[in-house]
């Protein structure tokens, strides 16, 4: 209970932050749709290819954009050497992976849900029946995405050439969650839409088991 | 050092003479001709490369718990050798899709997830060489390789659960599966061969980077004087 009530209020500080200059949630979406307006150029988005390749380029949209917008979270305690201070302030380093796990998967949510009907228009696909699930694979892929994208921030962070590091580590080890999320997102968005569960369950285990191998090894990660 | 030599010498005469038994007392097999006979070392050395890469994700444990630099070294060796195995096992697999199936490769589960492997561990040593302590260097790719290990099985089960075509498990598979007993003999004495020559380079390469850290030592004491 101590570690969630910590966690809540660094959840709390990650979003005042945020909040009061906007930067990163506003150069993200405008990533986003600018991504997405590119790929409608390289092919011809009419009614059945969108169906079929829409989900891919928006979850492809969404992953670049993740690798772009999960380089300052660690970044930005670097400066004024907050993480220092973070770190003495709380007993359980896990409490600040929580946080900014949260907060990450807070902002790639929001990104992604103001993208959703701007990409829907665009590619002329409805979703607004299956409006449950979409947010359900929206969040399991976007919690994935976060957990190992603020893990790996940490260690792209102490590197050279961090910009292009984050994206080259981060994005094989997210096949998984690529794979998985199109192929539900496709299924969702055909003519006769239907919920695979399956895909669900296997997005679910891949949080679940990064999640803990954050949890066993998230202090060694903030070791000074 | 004669220890080294000696190792070096069994394993290269091992291969040597698993390449023979593979080509002259394994049959051939009957629909696919001589091609199959990449078989023992495409599998061989697949296999060898999934052991070093298992080693190097103990060593990655090892060396985040007791902070020991012989376990980087270990972790860096491991990784170097198993992506040059699974660099073998990329070529000679599209050598021997080609004819067999038509194809030079396929995204099925086990191309897929190998590829992904391969990607991975490469990674892990581009990542490397842009830490420039040693010790945050030895802890940061510890931890990403203990991501990347992680990572595989995963990659393999959501590639299988989308679509596959790599042929299903042969030895230690179901019911129906397995091999002929001399091709199985001729196979696992490939395997041997290919574990103890991945050895040999461990070994080799492992005395390398322990040199590299004491000239470093060397270079550091003579600049302080």
């Amino acid at each position: 209970m101590a570690l969630l009530s910590r966690a809540a209020v660094l959840l709390g500080k990650e979003v005042r932050t945020e909040f009061r200059s906007r930067e990163l949630l506003s150069t993200t979406i405008v990533f986003v749709l600018v991504v997405v307006v590119v790929f409608s150029f390289t092919f011809d988005p009419s009614s059945n290819e969108s169906r079929r390749f829409g989900p891919g380029l928006l979850w492809m949209a969404f992953l670049f954009a993740a690798s772009l917008m999960l380089q300052p979270c660690f970044l930005r305690e670097q400066v004024n050497d907050t993480l220092s201070a973070l770190r003495l302030a709380v007993s359980d380093p896990f409490a600040i992976f929580l946080a900014k796990i949260s907060a990450n998967t807070l902002f790639l949510l929001l990104t992604e849900l103001l993208m959703l009907p701007v990409f829907a228009a665009l590619f002329n696909v409805s979703f607004a029946a299956q409006l449950p699930g979409i947010l359900l694979t929206f969040f399991l892929g976007s919690l994935g995405i976060s957990v190992v994208g603020t893990a790996l921030a940490v260690i792209s962070a102490q590197a050279r050439m961090r910009e292009l590091l984050l994206p080259l580590l981060l994005l094989p080890l997210l096949t998984p969650i690529l794979v998985v999320s199109t192929e539900v997102t496709i299924r969702l968005m055909q003519p006769e839409p239907y919920m695979e569960w399956k895909g669900i369950g296997l997005m679910a285990g891949f949080d679940v088991v990064f999640l803990t191998v954050l949890w066993l090894f998230g202090e060694y990660l903030l070791e000074e | 050092m004669t220890k080294r030599v000696l190792l070096g010498v069994v394993a290269i005469g091992l291969v040597a003479c698993a390449a023979y038994a593979s080509f002259y007392i394994a049959p051939e097999e009957r629909t696919m001709g001589a091609i199959q006979k990449i078989f023992y070392f495409h599998a061989s050395t697949a296999w060898a490369g999934e052991t070093t890469f298992f080693v190097c994700f103990l060593a990655n444990l090892l060396y985040i718990w007791k902070r020991k630099p012989q376990f980087d070294w270990l972790g860096v060796t491991c990784a170097e050798v198993g992506a040059a195995c699974i660099t073998v096992v990329l070529i000679t697999g599209p050598i021997w899709a080609r004819p067999v199936w038509g194809i030079w490769w396929t995204w099925d589960a086990r191309l897929t997830s190998t590829f992904v492997l391969w990607i991975l561990y490469i990674c892990y040593l581009l990542l490397r060489t842009l830490v420039d302590e040693p010790d945050r260097r030895a802890l940061m790719s510890a931890l990403f390789g203990v991501f990347a290990f992680i990572d595989v099985p995963i990659v393999f089960g959501a590639i299988r659960w989308w679509r596959t075509q790599h042929p299903a498990p042969v030895i230690m598979g179901g019911p129906g599966s397995g091999l002929e007993p001399t091709m199985k003999a001729v196979f696992f004495f490939n395997v041997l061969a290919m574990h103890l020559f991945a050895a040999f380079l461990i070994v080799e390469r492992y005395f390398l980077e322990k040199t590299k850290h004491d000239v470093e030592l060397l270079r550091q004491e003579a600049e302080a004087r």
